[in-house]
């Protein structure tokens, strides 16, 4: 057991290798290669949920990889990336089961960057030594840029670069902040290392803490992504496969808001509070845009990306909000969105395919010929809109009453959100704008009459389109009905990651060198050097006016 | 006082019945569909009564509690949310309607839905309706009971799309999800504060926290005012209030049996509930709060009551006559007396269900033809319907002893006899506003129950007296509906004579047998237990007896009127008056142009700023902006640093001759710093000193000299010539400094001086 993480991280990349062996021709046998491998996979992580103790870090292990640079192979997890890593694991199996049909084409690779791509986010979630994390951070980079490009839609090569740039400005200020930490981690303690669990000690001033949280949050927030951020996301997501976009947004956009609440708020807490106003502020737009924006697009895929930038808003509005409710709310969120909107894309994917199109106008009353179609579109769109019994509610909830009450008594920080009741009821009316695009959408597409002639002979589900959106189907009704399966997980670690942060910051900035939290702090506390220096200037100031009074 | 029982049962086996039938309805057939449908209410209904008589015998001032999921339902830090069900005097009126109603409502849709091919799937949302309006009525916490008010608004979306292949149809259900939705912003909110303030959500508690809800809280208001006030936004919405009605008259694309059980009975009356079972806040003094609900209610009862009076869609009428009722409800919880806002909730339920069952009996026999002038003397050819249709619209005119007549009654006594606490700081022209209020209240509610008299006669006169106005297709095919229909009609036609004999007011029972009172009172009684008030009684008989029959003379001037008009058949004079009345008439028809305001200033205006901020914003703003900064940036500098290695000699060789004449300026202008010099000419004491070199601009540089090195400047000085007397012979030792103050540069040197 304590060998889990690595076997689950690689063992998607044992599954590419396989294929790797396997001459090209044979695309059922890569097909099947790929499926096995996920399912293998997600029943080993199924593994990890018995006796789990969400409040530390679990299965870790601490190889050294390159010591004289201080670099490890370390990974853990706890109640926050629990659950991230399990939609992964479960979302796999799913994304192998939609490509069958719509990917003929270069299987081999495919199911090669698909597997990597698993690996790459995997070792992500898990890592706890921060060259590890960029490093698996830029594996994703690679294979998703390759999915996008190589299987996307007409403008797949505008699509897919801009995805890489916009993700790679992010990502390079971040590899400078790691390599400042690095260097003053150095300065504090003398010793060479990228260990989350010793960075994360490190004191700063609160200038450093600024720049470094500001490079940090801007990687995770174009990940998210956070307006003004965002625009990379519809492009992307409308020329990417359906399985490119189910994996983009339910996983790889949980990296915006994973990086935030594991590296950049406890890490950084001083500057947390500095950006948390204009952060919240942001999301809040993001949310009232992102849903009027999505209200006026005509391509499906569209519509649901720019729903999807209003979603993501709700999560970097509740995890800047600090409180229990607020983060927790964000990291439900999370899964919610990662079931509803990935499922919303693969029933895209389900017309896509049978029609060649993604115009709204092309179809309309749908549910005459696909009955069981429509019931499940039904469904994932009321688990979009936040539907209470479904997956979007709980999170919504909890982020509103937590943005609402981030003034109440007891969070232990200082009170940055003057206006949180404000943000609150910005934040809710994305309630009533989620009813007005979503249901827009299931309107023009599956009610009406069926006017199109060449939706006439369109075929309803078929089993193995069945049994991918069976699976999502069953996690979105769990994750409305029993909260509490994935909630006893999150929020131990939420509360120990809140303390944390409330720790660090009562200890304030460091005013000049950097120190580490808990180490030995008169060693390096400035406020004891400097009164010994301001004595010293007086006492060499004397000497040259008595020497001047001797001639 | 707590007892447990298994409430759970009562949601889960209409819902399990919606599951049945959603996935195997098909395939099994329409008498598997009806039985299970029917048999799921059952079940419910009668456990819910035992429930009820159990809660009645046993725990009298109490209630029985369950929880639908054991344990935490949520939980997040020091939020913790259980998914409790508690049923009490007040939610148990609701659990007796629900599942009773839909019961007789299941029964008649298995005939009025014979033909229809997607049975299963009617009954499937019919029994998910039933539910989720059972979470609603027995969530023992704002969030239990959130859950169910967003599951019947999925219910009602579903089945007023039920025919979805017309988008009229999908449109209105659309409509009414998203409507309902604005007023659950507001119920969010309400919940907020409540959490944000007390930290809990449960409805047994609020009562524990009167001092934290009198606080104030934003803008002066305290807290339960603002949680009043958004709460009651999400009743406004769900049930179809100014300016949240809209949805409401729509609606009425669904099937009719969904007309009658959701839109009348049932989930338009859930905001009532919610008013009374948040009383607490509402009762906050002073009473702005209840002024406000009771203002809502009273101009929604008049406004949809005008309205219904030229409308000439049968259901039409009975939606807007619907949203009128809902509006008396509320100025019967808005005037403190719950009791009679929540018996008005009992005896609505009983005859506006029956009403439009009666409409569906109609349409069903005339073949789907809903335009009342297209009817006429269906009275001979429907017997059952008619006469039930007479005693239903005997009990919402308010016709004595039909229950319409007591629990109208009791709101507009309560309304008439009401005092609004007021604050003492106010100005005395408010204070006469607030004391003359329920008198106003009184008179729009009499006007309401004039015209609602008048439009619910006019109705019956013009369907089923007179000579037959439609197709003689039609006539032909007219015919009385199946007993499964017929018996509903006639069950609830005894309801509507029945019930309201619960509430008699105590003013007509005086000097009965005491056994007798107990009956005839019992309803008041029974949520007094629950801590609902009847709320104020008018002060002598006479002025109750008096106000009695105001409201019946009221009432039967509106008969007499729609009697004159119509019956036998639409009157000359009544088509005479049409074109009299003919900008009033436009208006009533047109429904105040409420519609096509909203699409003006909503609507449209919502559509327009989605697409200029999609086309204009996104596109050309931030994505146009940073998709063409980033490149912007690094394709500058590439510019740059292309023109200076682009191979043109001669431009090479002007960057040879500009970096020489630069480093000319420098060794010029800057070197002559360096070894700053001076003479020294001594003239007895007296000594002169002439500083730096030809090349020097005058007044460029700053000097500072120390003329007897001691490490203090005495003199500061733009001029290069200075004269120094010394007071005694030495051997002096001179320090000069020049300083460059544009470059920040300095240079100094030492000279000597000797002084006899």
């Amino acid at each position: 057991m304590s060998m889990i993480l690595p076997i689950l991280t690689f063992l998607p990349l044992l599954g590419a290798l396989l294929c790797l062996l396997v001459p090209r021709e044979e695309a059922g046998l890569h097909r099947g290669i790929g499926l096995v491998t996920s399912l293998v996979t997600f029943a080993a992580s199924l593994l990890l949920l018995p006796d789990f103790e969400p409040a530390k870090m679990s299965y870790v292990v601490r190889w050294p990889w390159a010591p004289s640079l201080g670099i490890e192979f370390h990974l853990g997890i706890d109640g926050i990336s629990l659950w991230l890593v399990m939609l992964t694991t479960f979302l796999l199996p799913v994304v192998f089961l939609s490509t069958f049909t719509a990917i003929t084409d270069k299987v081999r690779e495919f199911v090669v960057c698909a597997l990597v791509l698993q690996t790459g986010m995997l070792g992500a979630f898990l890592a706890l030594d921060l060259f590890l994390f960029y490093v698996m951070w830029e594996v994703m980079l690679v294979p998703m840029y390759f999915i996008i490009g190589i299987w996307g839609g007409d403008r797949r090569l505008y699509a897919s670069i801009k995805f890489v740039i916009y993700t790679m400005v992010g990502s390079l200020l971040m590899l400078i902040a790691i390599l400042f930490l690095y260097i003053k981690g150095h300065e504090a303690t003398g010793v060479w290392s990228f260990d989350y669990d010793n960075l994360r000690k490190l004191v700063l001033t609160a200038a450093e803490q600024k720049w470094c949280f500001a490079a940090f949050a801007l990687a995770f927030c174009i990940k998210v992504p956070l307006f003004p951020l965002h625009t990379w996301l519809p492009d992307a997501h409308v020329e990417a496969p359906t399985a490119g976009s189910v994996i983009l947004a339910s996983v790889l956009l949980k990296f915006g808001p994973y990086g935030l609440i594991r590296f950049a708020m406890p890490m950084f807490p001083q500057a947390l509070l500095d950006w948390a106003p204009l952060l919240s502020l942001l999301a809040v737009i993001g949310i009232v845009y992102g849903s009027l924006v999505a209200y006026a697009q005509t391509d499906i895929k569209k519509l649901i990306a720019y729903s999807s930038v209003a979603h993501m808003g709700f999560v970097v509005l509740g995890l800047m909000m600090l409180n229990s409710r607020g983060v927790n709310g964000a990291l439900y969120q999370c899964l919610a969105h990662g079931i509803s909107t990935g499922a919303l894309f693969l029933s895209v994917g389900v017309i896509y395919e049978r029609r060649h199109t993604r115009r709204m106008e092309e179809f309309g009353g749908l549910w005459q010929r696909m009955p069981v179609f429509a019931a499940f579109l039904l469904i994932f769109t009321m688990a979009s809109i936040g539907l209470p019994g479904l997956s979007g509610f709980v999170g919504e909830f909890l982020i509103i009453i937590g943005t609402f009450s981030a003034n109440k008594a007891g969070t232990g920080m200082p009170q940055v959100f003057e206006h949180a009741t404000l943000l609150a009821a910005l934040a809710a009316t994305g309630v009533v704008f989620g009813a007005v695009y979503m249901l827009s959408l299931f309107q023009r597409v599956m009610l009406g009459p069926l006017t199109n002639p060449l939706n006439r002979k369109l075929r309803d589900l078929s089993g193995r389109e069945i049994w991918m959106l069976l699976p999502m189907l069953v996690m979105a009704f769990w994750l409305g009905i029993c909260p509490k399966t994935f909630l006893k997980d999150i929020d131990p670690a939420v509360t120990a990651t809140l303390s944390q942060i409330r720790e660090k910051f009562a200890a304030g900035p460091s005013e000049g060198k950097p120190y580490m939290l808990g180490g030995d702090k008169a060693k390096a506390a400035p406020g004891k050097a400097d009164p010994a220096a301001g004595k010293a200037e007086p006492a060499k100031g004397n000497p040259p006016a008595a020497a001047g009074g001797q001639p | 006082m707590t007892q447990q029982f298994p409430l759970y049962l009562i949601i889960v086996l209409p819902l399990l019945g919606a599951v049945l039938n959603l996935l195997f309805g098909r395939r099994f057939g329409n008498g598997f569909v009806s039985l299970v449908a029917c048999s799921a209410v059952a079940g419910a209904a009668l456990i819910a009564t035992m429930g009820v008589f159990t809660l009645a015998s046993d725990v009298p001032r109490g209630m029985l509690v369950d929880e639908l999921i054991s344990g935490d339902f949520m939980l997040a830090g020091d939020l913790k949310l259980a998914a409790g069900l508690m049923l009490d005097p007040l939610s148990s009126v609701l659990v007796l309607i629900v599942t009773w109603i839909a019961l007789l409502i299941h029964i008649y849709a298995t005939g009025y839905m014979e033909h229809e091919p997607d049975y299963a799937r009617f009954f499937g949302y019919l029994n998910l309706f039933t539910g989720a309006m059972l979470i609603l009525v027995l969530g023992d916490s704002l969030p239990i009971t959130f859950i169910g008010w967003e599951g019947v608004g999925l219910a009602s979306y579903l089945l007023i799309g039920f025919w979805y292949t017309e988008d009229k149809n999908a449109t209105a259900g659309r409509k009414a999800f998203v409507v309902n939705r604005i007023g659950d912003f507001g119920f969010l909110l309400g919940m907020c504060v409540l959490y944000t303030v007390i930290g809990t959500f449960k409805y047994s508690e609020l009562g524990n926290h009167i001092i934290e809800l009198r606080a104030p809280y934003f803008m002066g208001w305290p807290v339960a005012y603002w949680a009043a006030a958004l709460l009651f936004i999400g009743c406004m919405g769900k049930s179809a209030q100014i300016p949240l009605y809209v949805w409401l008259p729509d609606a009425m694309a669904g099937p009719t049996p969904v007309s009658a059980l959701i839109h009348a009975a049932t989930m338009v009356t859930a905001g009532v509930y919610v008013v009374a079972r948040t009383h607490v806040l509402f009762d906050m003094q002073p009473h702005a709060a209840r002024m406000l609900v009771a203002g809502i209610g009273a101009t929604t009862a008049l406004f949809a009551a005008t309205i219904g009076i030229v409308q000439r869609d049968f259901k039409k009428v009975l939606a807007y006559s619907t949203v009128s009722q809902l509006g008396f409800m509320f100025v019967g919880v808005g005037t403190g007396a719950y009791a009679a806002g929540i018996f008005h909730l009992l005896t609505h339920a009983f005859f506006k269900a029956g009403l439009f069952l009666g409409a569906g009996s109609v349409m069903h026999g005339m073949g789907g033809e809903g335009d009342i002038t297209k009817m006429g003397g269906l009275g001979k050819h429907m017997p059952w319907t008619r006469w039930t249709f007479f005693i239903y619209c005997l009990a919402i005119a308010g016709i004595f002893p039909f229950a319409g007549f007591f629990s109208k009654d009791a709101i507009l006594a309560g309304a008439f006899a009401t005092h609004f606490q007021m604050a003492e700081a106010m100005p005395e022209w408010a204070k006469t506003a607030v004391h003359v209020y329920p008198y106003i209240l009184w008179g729009m509610l009499a006007l309401a129950a004039l015209c609602t008299a008048f439009y619910m006669w006019r109705l019956y006169f013009i369907v089923f007296t007179g000579s037959f106005r439609g197709t003689a297709e039609q006539e032909h095919h007219v015919h009385e509906s199946p007993s499964e229909m017929v018996l509903p009609l006639v069950i609830l036609a005894i309801g509507s004579v029945v019930v309201g004999f619960l509430g008699v007011p105590a003013v007509m029972t005086h000097g009965f047998p005491e056994s007798a009172e107990q009956v005839l009172g019992f309803f008041p009684a029974w949520l007094a237990k629950a801590g609902i008030l009847a709320g104020d009684e008018p002060h002598s008989h006479a002025v109750e007896w008096a106000l009695m029959a105001l409201a019946l003379g009221l009432s039967g001037a509106g008969i007499g009127l729609a009697a004159m008009l119509y019956r036998g058949g639409i009157s000359e004079t009544a088509v005479t008056l049409k074109t009299k009345l003919g900008g009033l008439y436009q208006l009533l028809w047109n429904k105040y142009y409420v519609d096509e305001l909203y699409h003006l200033i909503f609507v449209r205006p919502l559509k327009v700023i989605a697409r200029v901020l999609w086309r204009f914003a996104d596109a050309t703003v931030v994505d146009g902006g940073l998709t063409k900064l980033g490149p912007a940036i690094v394709g500058g500098l590439g510019t740059l640093t292309r023109r200076l290695q682009n191979g043109d000699v001669q431009r090479y060789i002007i960057a040879v001759v500009a970096g020489a004449a630069a480093i000319l300026f420098v060794a010029t202008y800057w070197l002559p710093l360096r070894g700053v010099q001076g003479t020294v000419s001594v003239d007895k004491r007296k000594v002169s000193l002439a500083l730096g070199g030809g090349k020097v601009v005058p007044g460029r540089l700053v000097y500072r000299i120390d003329w007897d090195g001691d490490g203090k400047w005495d003199e500061t000085s733009r001029f290069t010539s200075l004269v120094h007397e010394y007071g005694g012979p030495g051997d002096y030792t001179i320090k000069i400094e020049a300083q460059d103050p544009q470059w920040g540069v300095a240079d100094s040197n030492t000279l000597h001086a000797k002084v006899e």
